[in-house]
């Protein structure tokens, strides 16, 4: 690795910062998706109108640059039609990162469910490893995932993502409980598979 | 009904001005044995007038999402502590809580245990949570036997979670269910 290599440029998609004109209308689609929420939050699904979306990412902006311990990236295609290329398709996020643990959680959602199952989630998941590891020097890198959200547990899984401890019934969903497991992975475990 | 939710058998949960438990933190946090077996950031030391200040604000703005509590000892009623139960979130019924005490006299002598068994009784019968949970670092033994007499599960091992002095330690999750709790007392 030299230290011009591109942390951002992958094959079927690439990290790019919000465009805050263009994105809120596309993402308050997705916030109308229960399912989607649902996967990605805790919180008791809402949907949010593109102005109120356009808040939440301003804030998310500011406490990027504020309180150093979060990086949010757009997930945005990468084609060579101009009507497919840098169309957004997700998000991705570190967040409450422990500098002087070198602990950082991460966090990605594909937000059209037309656009899953399309390698998007993986690519990504490849890139912000890397950036975990390599640009940011963490040490462990941890993620959340609701006990139903097979999808998400498959992906980590399948990059080395150890399952670490599981809050039990910590979700109540319809009725029923759900864990919420916590994964993780190593520097050394990363670098042993890449 | 039992009424008795803020008295123990050696400790009770009270409500304190600002200006007694600024003081207190701003005693407490110069104890860095305390800090590092209370918290993960690096520690800065603050004044009394601004922890009072961040106080104030904590109150003005009490939402309903967070219960903090001063520890008091039941026979000289010296303060020796707090206690919280936070970032609840209601509609899973689930919550978060902290604990530390300040005065060192105090540790291992049953006081934590006794303000923790307190706190969940008011987390199941007060709040009506289904579940609590905290983290513990893998070098404080004591917490972690303090939490297992209350009723606490340990869930899961954050892997060397935390560095301390050059050396990786777990960071430990422990949570404990209403029916958990129930079968315990």
């Amino acid at each position: 690795m030299t230290i011009s290599t591109q942390l951002f440029e992958g094959k079927l998609i690439r990290l790019g910062p919000i465009d805050h004109d263009k994105d809120p209308d596309v993402i308050s689609k997705w916030t109308h998706d229960p399912e989607y929420l649902r996967m990605l939050s805790l919180e008791p699904a809402r949907p949010l109108s593109p102005a109120q979306v356009k808040k939440k990412l301003e804030k998310i902006e500011k406490a990027v640059e504020e309180e150093k311990n979060t990086f949010y990236f757009t997930i945005r295609r990468q084609s060579v039609e101009s009507e497919e290329n840098d169309r957004l398709v997700g998000f991705a996020r570190f967040y409450w990162i422990e500098w002087n643990h070198g602990v950082g959680r991460l966090q990605l959602g594909i937000g059209d469910p037309r656009d899953r199952g399309l390698g998007y989630g993986t690519e990504t998941l490849s890139m912000l490893l890397r950036y975990g590891f390599e640009e940011l020097n963490l040490f462990a890198v941890r993620a959340s995932i609701q006990e139903y959200n097979s999808i998400a547990m498959k992906l980590f899984t399948q990059f080395g993502f150890i399952e670490e401890a599981r809050q039990r019934e910590a979700i109540l969903r319809d009725g029923r409980r759900w864990d919420l497991l916590h994964v993780g992975i190593l520097r050394n475990e990363w670098e042993a598979r890449t | 009904m039992n009424a008795a939710l803020f008295t123990g058998k050696q400790v009770r949960l009270t409500a304190e001005n600002p200006q007694v438990m600024g003081e207190a933190f701003s005693r407490w946090d110069r104890d860095s044995e305390f800090f590092r077996l209370l918290d993960n950031d690096p520690q800065a030391l603050y004044s009394r007038k601004k922890i009072t200040d961040w106080l104030e604000k904590d109150i003005e703005k009490t939402e309903n999402d967070s219960f903090f509590f001063s520890i008091r000892t039941l026979d000289q009623d010296q303060l020796i502590g707090f206690i919280a139960i936070w970032d609840i979130q209601w509609s899973h019924g689930s919550s978060w809580v902290s604990i530390g005490l300040g005065e060192r006299e105090f540790w291992g002598k049953g006081f934590g245990t006794d303000a923790m068994r307190l706190i969940l009784n008011y987390a199941f019968n007060e709040l009506n949570l289904y579940r609590v949970t905290l983290f513990v670092f893998g070098y404080n033994e004591r917490a972690i036997r303090s939490y297992q007499k209350a009723g606490f599960q340990i869930e899961g091992r954050f892997r060397q979670g935390i560095q301390r002095g050059g050396k990786r330690w777990d960071v430990i999750l422990m949570g404990v269910l209403r029916s958990d709790w129930e079968a315990e007392i």
